[in-house]
């Protein structure tokens, strides 16, 4: 896509305002619409444009098949240990009350903590897929089209 | 311990779902054998767990576990009782005994750089399964249903080492396991608008007096529909061979013992205490519609079984059957049909455990299960196929093994429903199993062996060991049915109790 320079110019404005709705989406989504999920997606859709905009290659070296690896796990991992926590500290699983000494309180971290994990998984999964399918090697060459 | 105990029914649940995404940063270092033992040890954990909770509900009473202690209805409500503490116990038990036997098989039948991964699904598969059965929360129920079904999906696909026709066996069970599963919410959506709630127990109180209402037939529809494609109910069965033939021996022995008896466990669970034998429409579908399709099930699972040239599709086949005899035992809503089907979810899983078990075996030395690389077998891996052998007479329903026992009852509560035409009929497609097990024991014992390019030894002791304990189970619970016809009893009579 190198002489598509509208694209590129325009992507690389986008990209940062992409993912900080994602953010937004994210942290926001105990008071209005959002939470992880579309979080997640928001988020993967910044890192996917990039892919398509400046090659699958590029997009590699800013997150390494590595890296996904990790993250794809560690969301789930942050959401049942959330649910660990609940009965460590006296409650039952997946229990927000006991997290934090006011009830209330507790509620919020431990929605907000759970909505981090799924965010990060659905992230992660989202690139992996769009990477699983761009990755894969070429059937048809460019100039055979 | 005793900080752990109030916690079992949900650590039954969370400790294999914890323990799935640890099990991938094993790929950091590549450590293939330890995500087989960390896999194996989760089995064991799992397996205690549903014995301390089975023990527990047999012993005392019920008991109910309000996930993040939001009190039922409103929230999730984990609820263990005899009948879905038995299926635990069958699910995590089938676990705990096929995993030593996966080391060797999995080594040969998937890719190397895919054993983590495979673990993996495989945590995630059981984390669904036994998420489906203890959960008493109707969506809740769909939500571990599908974390089951897709990583099921999975696991089928990554027999395309061994044939690539797993692909499309996948795929095909990724269609149409989807379509059931969406049916199934469908009836769920259907019922929570109607009733308001989500919660089993709760939905059987509310739904007594709208026993009229259309959208409440509708849902029964979809759920029975839906559940009868995940559990391969005759017509809607044509997933299963497939799935069953290509995926890799340990799927197979897993998914045979477990998968389709958590379906039948679905189904029964919104049959008999969701809905009930006491509406007529549920009376209706029993007789009109449950009743013939198992016993075409029964003849046709058979007699494809008899014509098929590889080995586990024809035992494939012959699962499509066996899951007959559960329908037919649902069907006749007595005490003694349905404790043959509760026998036979049992039963069942100990018998094709074992034959799946020992074609693995045959898998790891040959490369192939066709009947005929299998000629004069049993001269070269003697044990192997004298499990087989006698997991077929097992299967046939021999006096001494679980299949007698699971048929016994069933003859019982044919001839208690007056039924007895359908007596005869049990017995014919019980002959047809033996022309199947004839077959294999014709082509195993008394055909010459052929040439083949090297001398094939017996499987390894790893693998002989967990099918001989298969193997002994399906005659010790069948000479010593009291534990099992007890809690089968237990349960019938809670079911049908609570319906009349």
């Amino acid at each position: 896509m190198r002489h598509h320079l509208i694209l590129r110019v325009v992507s690389k404005m986008l990209i940062p305002f992409i993912m900080l709705f994602g953010l937004y989406v994210q942290f926001h989504g105990d008071f209005g619409p959002g939470g992880g999920f579309q979080a997640g997606v928001i988020f993967a859709a910044a890192f996917i444009l990039y892919a398509l905009v400046f090659g699958d290659d590029q997009a590699r070296k800013v997150v390494p098949d590595k890296a996904l690896i990790l993250l794809v796990p560690l969301g789930l991992l942050i959401y049942a240990l959330t649910g660990f926590a609940g009965i460590l500290l006296g409650g039952k699983f997946l229990d927000y009350d006991v997290l934090s000494s006011d009830p209330t309180h507790g509620q919020h971290l431990g929605i907000l903590v759970i909505e981090l994990g799924v965010g990060i998984t659905v992230a992660a999964v989202m690139i992996s897929i769009f990477r699983a399918y761009a990755g894969r090697t070429k059937a048809i060459d460019k100039e055979d089209w | 311990m005793n900080f752990i105990l109030p916690h079992l029914p949900v650590l039954q649940v969370a400790i294999p779902l914890i323990a799935a995404p640890v099990c991938v940063l094993f790929t950091f270092g590549g450590h293939r054998k330890l995500a087989w033992l960390f896999t194996l040890a989760i089995s064991w954990v799992c397996f205690l767990i549903a014995v301390a909770l089975l023990s527990r509900v047999l012993l005392d009473t019920d008991i109910s576990y309000a996930i993040g202690n939001w009190p039922p209805p409103f929230g999730i409500e984990y609820r263990v009782d005899p009948i879905n503490a038995f299926v635990l116990l069958i699910i995590s038990g089938i676990s705990a005994i096929a995993l030593p036997f996966a080391r060797l098989s999995v080594e040969k039948e998937i890719e190397t750089d895919r054993h983590i991964l495979f673990y993996t699904s495989y945590l995630l598969c059981l984390t669904g399964l036994l998420g489906v059965t203890i959960t008493g929360d109707a969506f809740n129920i769909f939500v571990f249903l599908e974390i089951s079904s897709l990583s099921t999906y999975v696991l089928i696909a990554t027999g395309v080492r061994q044939n690539r026709r797993a692909l499309t066996a996948a795929y095909n069970y990724l269609i149409l396991g989807t379509i059931g599963a969406t049916f199934f919410v469908i009836g769920i959506g259907l019922l929570y608008m109607v009733t308001g709630t989500l919660n089993i127990g709760d939905l059987a109180e509310r739904l007594q007096p709208l026993s009229d209402n259309r959208v409440v037939h509708a849902a029964f529809a979809f759920i029975v529909i839906g559940m009868g494609l995940k559990l391969a109910l005759f017509p809607m069965h044509v997933w299963l061979p497939n799935a069953y033939t290509y995926a890799p021996s340990l799927v197979t022995v897993f998914l045979a013992a477990t998968s389709t008896k958590v379906s039948v466990y679905v189904l029964l669970r919104f049959l008999f205490t969701a809905f009930g034998p006491s509406y007529d429409f549920v009376t209706l579908t029993f007789e009109f519609v449950l009743l013939p399709l198992a016993i075409v099930a029964m003849f046709a699972g058979s007699l494809t079984a008899i014509f098929q040239t590889n080995a586990k599709r024809l035992f494939a086949y012959s699962s499509v059957a066996q899951l007959g005899y559960m329908m037919l035992g649902v069907s006749l809503s007595n005490i003694p049909g349905l404790m043959a089907t509760i026998l036979h979810i049992f039963n069942h899983a100990l018998m094709k455990g074992a034959l799946f078990m020992a074609l693995g075996c045959v898998m790891y030395r040959l490369g192939t299960v066709s009947l005929g690389s299998m000629k004069g077998l049993s001269r070269s891996m003697p044990w192997t196929m004298g499990a087989l052998i006698l997991g077929g007479l097992s299967l046939i329903g021999v006096p001494g093994t679980v299949g007698f026992i699971s048929k016994w009852h069933l003859i019982l509560g044919t001839l208690e429903a007056g039924y007895w035409p359908i007596a005869i009929l049990i017995v014919g497609s019980s002959l047809l199993a033996v022309i199947y097990i004839w077959k294999i024991v014709e082509v195993a014992y008394l055909e010459k062996g052929i040439n083949r390019e090297e001398i094939v030894k017996e499987a390894p002791i790893s693998m002989l060991a967990p099918l001989w304990v298969l193997v002994i189970l399906n005659f010790y619970f069948g000479i010593d049915a009291d534990l099992t016809t007890w809690v089968a009893r237990n349960v019938a009579e809670t079911f049908l109790g609570a319906g009349a």
